[in-house]
């Protein structure tokens, strides 16, 4: 019996083997590759840069320490921000309008099936149709900006893809300034909640280390400067086009999730709390939104990692030279096989990576230690 | 396994020509500039009946997708027979630094071609004692394009200096004109950009400036940023919107005088709006560089390693003869590189261009590759980009010589 145990496993294994053999190489493999490239000085010399056998350095860091404060990298740190207030507005957006078309849905409307499929409709298409819709729809001197001349009201002048403007702006060099403040309030946070739950080691250690950070915030960072001259970034309002025509592409899919969240709630929990004198908005806000929690934290990151990642949508929508719509996904790509900075679009990559690792790795370390609890 | 198949597919279809092997051709002529392509593919298999001629076309305006997909095959150790590529820096600065070319002086001499060129497209051709690629045609840059009905309605002339361009933009604006220049998305601007800075430095100092004499962070240079912004006031706001097309359709329906775009405008006026070359739509040189001929060429070179070496020399031959020039240009809307083509071929505007290229003196441009490395032209999007949002003329400057130091422009 011993013998048939092994076999088993021995047939689990070469069943699992090709696929962990081709992970490991095509994933793995090349991810390590992209971050070792990112270390070298690959394509700082055009000699080298597309020789049969070109001749690397290791540089370290270097590339990084460019991207973060060198002087001709602006474009990469605008770009940063850019995907940053991308991603706030885009996944705020969509779990809004998606939680409201669920809600809505819910509430069993007539037509209730032909609504879901209009709105889960967008999500058949690809970022590039939907791009190549919208951007005839934002065309400056027509579509959305026309409109209001059909009911005789003036037309619109709003730049929805080409505007230069920007709003929300701050200075590059407060940057380390904004992430300690951040994270030590985040800390605190931690910490003071611990302290509650009587967990007093912890706490203490979180509320220790919240306010080094937030001391060095105080007295060292005002006076940091990461580079020699202010650098101004903020939001470009010709994003405003991008984020609704993303949102109309994602929020039948946020919709779905928290329909079927909604359904999941037991209808005798509502009556119990109809019973006891809830009203309806009460209802949602002590019931159901609670009970929906776990799905909002799942949409944020699927809707989070796509978002960082995003690269056909703009493509289509403002093309990849348009610097004030590009994202480090265009940049990466425009670096390495327009300008054969290969090293420099390696070191691009693999921040983009470990920012979508930020994004997914909590979540699947959650999800791996609830089911090893399980 | 793809030469299995191709023996395959050419003994399926019963075709004999087995003898002479094939020659792959890469390019990124497709669509309206494909007949051009396919007309000279047609005269190489009327000459060499036994080789096999592989199209091999990667759609794209200007080859930005084309040019990727070349260097995934090159560095993958599997380079086309031959690629086309922008005569000058874009090949030299790319692939010929790299050691992947060879040098083609011998052919040159053996062909009589170094009478054949003009002196200023040879030498923005040469690198290191050799001369690398094969012009087949020639786009010109700096041109001016308006509409002349509209410019007498309005009472001005096509101004002659880009002085006479503000004053010229202000009585526009005057008589409600809301943008006398008509610009588009990204590279356009650029294309600008290079029609200011040639008006602004002269040839000379153009020159100079791509062989690192002259700094980008020159006052001299700077002074080019400074005369820039001006320029972009009198341009329409919503640019990054437009493709080129639909900028120089701005000026074919009045609502803008002017457009600075290459002479491919011609082609696009002339064929496709079906305007007259003249009546329909006017050209002068951009302000302040008559007498100059910014020029774009689209060339062949040698990789080094080909297996067809010698239908790759017969294809390169074809494509400097004044046959093949003849053949392909009156179709692609330019003009040919050899000084002794036949003019009765092309049309009135090409005609123009055709006298202005004997005579004028030739500099390269910039955003089509012929005086900057790909590593150059392609980050000058960034220095642009640092300009329009600051609008810090010497901050440009600067990043624009920091990003020529990287790449060693010049050396």
């Amino acid at each position: 019996m011993k013998w048939l145990r092994n076999l088993d496993s021995l047939v689990a294994v070469l069943t699992l083997l090709p696929s962990v053999i081709l992970l490991a190489i095509f994933v793995y493999g090349f991810i390590g590759q992209t971050i070792q490239t990112s270390l070298t000085n690959w394509g700082k010399d055009p000699a080298q840069a597309l020789a049969i056998n070109p001749v690397l350095q290791f540089v370290g860091l270097e590339n990084y320490k460019e991207l973060f404060s060198g002087f001709i990298h602006g474009r990469f740190r605008q770009d940063l921000v850019n995907n940053l207030f991308f991603t706030v507005f885009f996944v705020g957006g969509c779990l809004l309008v998606g939680l409201s078309l669920a809600i809505i849905l819910d509430r069993g409307p007539k037509g209730e099936g032909f609504f879901r499929t209009v709105f889960l409709f967008p999500m058949s298409l690809s970022f590039i149709v939907t791009g190549t819709i919208w951007r005839w729809m934002l065309q400056p001197a027509g579509g959305v900006n026309q409109l209001p001349a059909a009911v005789g009201l003036p037309e619109g002048h709003f730049a929805w893809l080409t505007s230069r403007q920007q709003v929300l702006q701050f200075d590059w060099n407060h940057l380390p300034l904004f992430t300690a403040w951040l994270i030590g309030l985040i800390l605190l946070w931690i910490g003071i909640s611990a302290l509650r739950n009587a967990q007093a080691r912890r706490g203490w250690i979180a509320v220790g280390s919240a306010a080094l950070l937030i001391g060095w915030a105080i007295f060292i960072g005002p006076r940091v400067q990461l580079l020699p001259f202010p650098e101004i970034h903020g939001f470009n309002l010709a994003f405003i086009g991008i984020i609704i025509a993303a949102i109309w592409q994602m929020s039948g899919y946020t919709m779905a999730l928290y329909l079927a969240g909604l359904r999941g709630v037991p209808e005798e929990l509502r009556e119990a709390a109809r019973v006891d004198g809830a009203s309806e908005v009460q209802l949602y806000r002590h019931i159901i939104f609670p009970m929906l929690a776990p799905i909002t934290l799942s949409a944020m990151i699927i809707l989070g990692h796509i978002s960082l990642k995003i690269f056909d949508l703009i493509w289509a929508m403002t093309g990849v030279d348009n610097a004030p719509t590009e994202v480090p996904a265009l940049l990466m790509y425009v670096t390495t096989f327009r300008s054969n900075k290969i090293a420099d679009g390696a070191a691009i990559a693999t921040i983009l990576l470990l920012l979508v690792a930020l994004v997914i790795v909590p979540y699947l370390y959650s999800q791996l230690k609830s089911e090893v609890r399980r | 396994m793809r030469k299995w198949l191709l023996a395959l597919a050419a003994t399926a279809l019963g075709s004999v020509s087995l003898a002479q092997g094939k020659l792959e051709i890469f390019s990124w002529w497709a669509g309206d500039e494909g007949p051009a392509l396919q007309a000279l593919l047609d005269l190489y298999k009327k000459k060499y009946p036994n080789v096999e001629v592989v199209n091999a076309t990667v759609t794209g305006g200007s080859g930005v997708n084309a040019r990727a997909v070349l260097k995934t095959r090159m560095l993958g150790g599997d380079p086309p027979d031959s690629f086309q590529v922008h005569a000058g820096q874009e090949l030299i600065g790319t692939w010929v630094v790299a050691g992947r070319m060879e040098d083609l002086t011998s052919l040159y001499k053996s062909e009589g071609w170094m009478t054949r060129f003009p002196k200023g497209l040879i030498d923005l051709l040469s690198y290191n004692g050799g001369i690398w690629s094969v012009p087949v045609n020639i786009h010109r840059s700096n041109v001016m394009w308006y509409n002349p009905a509209k410019l007498r309605e309005w009472g001005v002339t096509p101004p002659k200096t880009w002085t006479e361009f503000l004053s010229t933009c202000a009585t526009l604006k005057s008589k409600g004109v809301e943008a006398p220049l008509a610009l588009g998305e990204a590279w356009t601007q650029q294309h600008l950009w290079e029609s200011v800075a040639l008006g602004v430095l002269g040839p000379d100092n153009w020159a100079a400036l791509w062989s690192g004499k002259l700094k980008f962070n020159d006052p001299k240079a700077i002074a080019v940023w400074d005369t820039f912004g001006k320029v972009l006031d009198c341009a329409n706001k919503d640019a990054s919107g437009l493709s080129w097309q639909q900028a120089t359709d701005r000026v074919v329906q009045g609502q803008s005088a002017f457009n600075i775009m290459g002479d491919w405008a011609a082609g696009y006026m002339a064929t496709t709006l079906k305007l007259k070359p003249g009546e329909g739509f006017g050209w002068a040189p951009s302000p302040s560089t008559s007498g100059t001929f910014m020029m774009l060429s689209d060339s062949f070179g040698l990789p080094k390693g080909v297996k067809n070496r010698t239908n790759v020399i017969n294809w390169l031959k074809l494509l400097g003869s004044k046959e093949g020039q003849d053949t392909f240009n009156p179709l692609k809307g330019s003009i040919a590189a050899r000084t002794d083509s036949d003019l009765s071929k092309y049309n009135a505007y090409l005609q123009s261009a055709a006298k202005d290229w004997k005579s004028n003196k030739i500099v390269g441009s910039l955003v089509h590759g012929a005086v900057a490395p790909e590593s150059f032209s392609s980050q000058f999007g960034t220095v642009m980009e640092i300009y329009l949002s600051s609008k810090n003329a010497k901050a440009a400057a600067n990043a624009a010589q920091a990003i020529a130091d990287q790449v060693r422009l010049g050396r």
